[in-house]
């Protein structure tokens, strides 16, 4: 491995790494709010609501987001939807990862005992205060695993943002390969750029996983 | 007037199963009153009914001259006043003990945190679990989580409180430590309306005992006379089933 390569590369790969992040992060955090709102109207069964987001996560979670996100991209303009790819891509992301987070928020909020909105109504709670103190907080922690997995999931989806011509990580991996061959550089920084964004989210996941625990019914 | 809790011909049906009819009861202020029956006889789902956690087909229920109604829209100012615990403690997973016990007289009530707390650690320190204010519940034994749940009732200042087989869920070395906090609540002149499988405690406790059975009341009257002479054939049957004999 030639560490003068590793180092001329350096540049483009740190540039292509706050792009995957930022882009990454933005559409993690659309698909939160996507997820709990898709999750909640599932959940307290809304009418017609709930039967669009059932819709919605079926097609999303059952079609690659690289087809998503050709679809975004190539196809929408056709009917005068223009977006950067930068948009598109934390669309795409924050649309699959809304899907999967809407799921792992409804199982959350289903695994709490009836008893626990009882209790929360017996005390005096009208039913905004028993969802905001005790229903979303404690369905919030159900889920954490299920959103860690999903975090780290939609980060590695990043990778096919370069489909869409964002100059990603994968992006410039294969462009610097194409241009100059040094194969085995180019593939080593990627590998350590991935590594270098998602170990943190792990060990910072089993963290939260931990407390969480904490704060489950658990006998 | 010193009837608080009045309870008029209310009627209970599960779809077309009735539980209770033409059910009637009063409480005054200050009444413990302690109900029994055998198991499947409706003793929860009166309780639950008494805070509109089910609505009632026929009848009527007033607290303080107000009628409880779950479909009403003040239906939570009502619940206010009315203190309930339950068989499976119910405490918020998420929360430690203090918050579990401030986070309804803050949100709810709208006091301040700081004299919401202030009260929670006088009453914790009273049920002997000032230690454990800053655990989680699932850190707790089940006798504990009671008494934190009977200390989240009482920080509210309910007017009449609801205790639903409190210790049916406990360990039996951990029934006494529970019972004796209802005890002392019910020597301190609380109105309550006790429903339990306890018959030693609840003669203690009881101020007037009352037998429902086949969705009925059947009997009821001062504990002394409830318990050593039954006057229908159902509850001596009942009570029998609570006495061992050893010659047998
Ligand atoms: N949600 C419900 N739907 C239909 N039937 C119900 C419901 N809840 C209770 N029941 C029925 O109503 C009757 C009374 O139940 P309840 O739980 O009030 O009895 P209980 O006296 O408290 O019994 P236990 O001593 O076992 O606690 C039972 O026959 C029960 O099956
Ligand atoms: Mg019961």
């Amino acid at each position: 491995m030639d560490f003068a390569v590793i180092q001329e590369y350096m540049p483009l790969y740190i540039e292509a790494f706050i792009l995957t992040v930022k882009i990454g992060w933005i559409g993690i955090a659309l698909s939160l709010v996507i997820g709990v709102a898709a999750a909640f109207v599932m959940h307290f069964k809304v009418p017609v609501l709930s039967r669009i987001a059932k819709i919605y996560v079926e097609l999303f979670r059952n079609t690659p987001l690289l087809v998503q996100l050709f679809f975004i991209y190539f196809a929408l303009p056709k009917i005068g939807i223009q977006m950067s790819a930068e948009t598109c891509g934390a669309l795409g992301l924050g649309l699959l990862g809304g899907s999967y987070m809407a799921e792992g928020f409804r199982s959350g909020m289903e695994a709490i005992p009836a008893s626990q909105s009882e209790s929360a109504l017996a005390l005096g709670m009208v039913k905004r205060q028993m969802f905001t103190s005790v229903i979303f907080p404690e369905a919030l922690s159900l889920s954490v695993p299920a959103i860690v997995a999903n975090v780290i999931f939609l980060l590695k989806e990043t990778s096919v943002f370069s489909a869409i011509s964002l100059m990603d990580l994968m992006f410039t991996a294969k462009d610097l390969i194409g241009l100059y061959y040094n194969t085995t550089e180019a593939l080593f920084m990627l590998v350590m750029f991935y590594i270098v964004m998602l170990l943190p989210v792990s060990l910072i996941g089993s963290y939260l996983e931990k407390k969480a625990r904490l704060a489950t019914f658990g006998e | 007037m010193d009837e608080i809790l009045q309870v008029k011909g209310i009627t209970k049906r599960f779809d077309d199963i009735v539980v209770f009819e033409n059910l009637n009861l009063t409480v005054k202020k200050g009444e413990v009153v302690v109900i029994v029956g055998p198991s499947g006889c409706g003793k929860s789902t009166f309780l639950r009914c008494l805070n509109a956690l089910e609505d009632i087909q026929e009848g009527e229920i007033t607290l303080d001259g107000e009628s409880i109604n779950r479909n009403k829209k003040d239906i939570s100012r009502i619940r206010e006043k009315i203190g309930m615990v339950f068989q499976s403690y119910d405490l918020f997973p998420h929360l430690t003990i203090l918050q579990n016990i401030t986070l309804a007289p803050v949100k709810v009530k709208k006091r301040p945190k700081a004299e919401a707390e202030k009260e929670a650690l006088e009453l914790l320190e009273r049920v002997g679990l000032l230690s454990k204010k800053d655990n989680y519940p699932r850190q707790l034994s089940g006798g504990q989580k009671q008494r934190v749940a009977i200390v989240r009732a009482l920080i509210m200042h309910p007017e009449i409180l609801l205790f639903d087989e409190v210790t049916a869920a406990l360990d039996p070395e951990m029934v006494k430590e529970v019972l004796d906090v209802v005890l002392s609540l019910a020597k301190e002149g609380r109105t309550m309306i006790i429903v339990t499988h306890e018959m030693q405690f609840a003669r203690a406790a009881a101020d007037r005992m009352i037998f429902i059975d086949g969705g009925r009341i059947v009997e009821e009257g001062k504990p002394k006379d409830f318990f050593e002479n039954p006057k229908t054939e159902r509850l001596q049957k009942f009570l029998q089933t609570f006495t061992y004999d050893d010659e047998k």
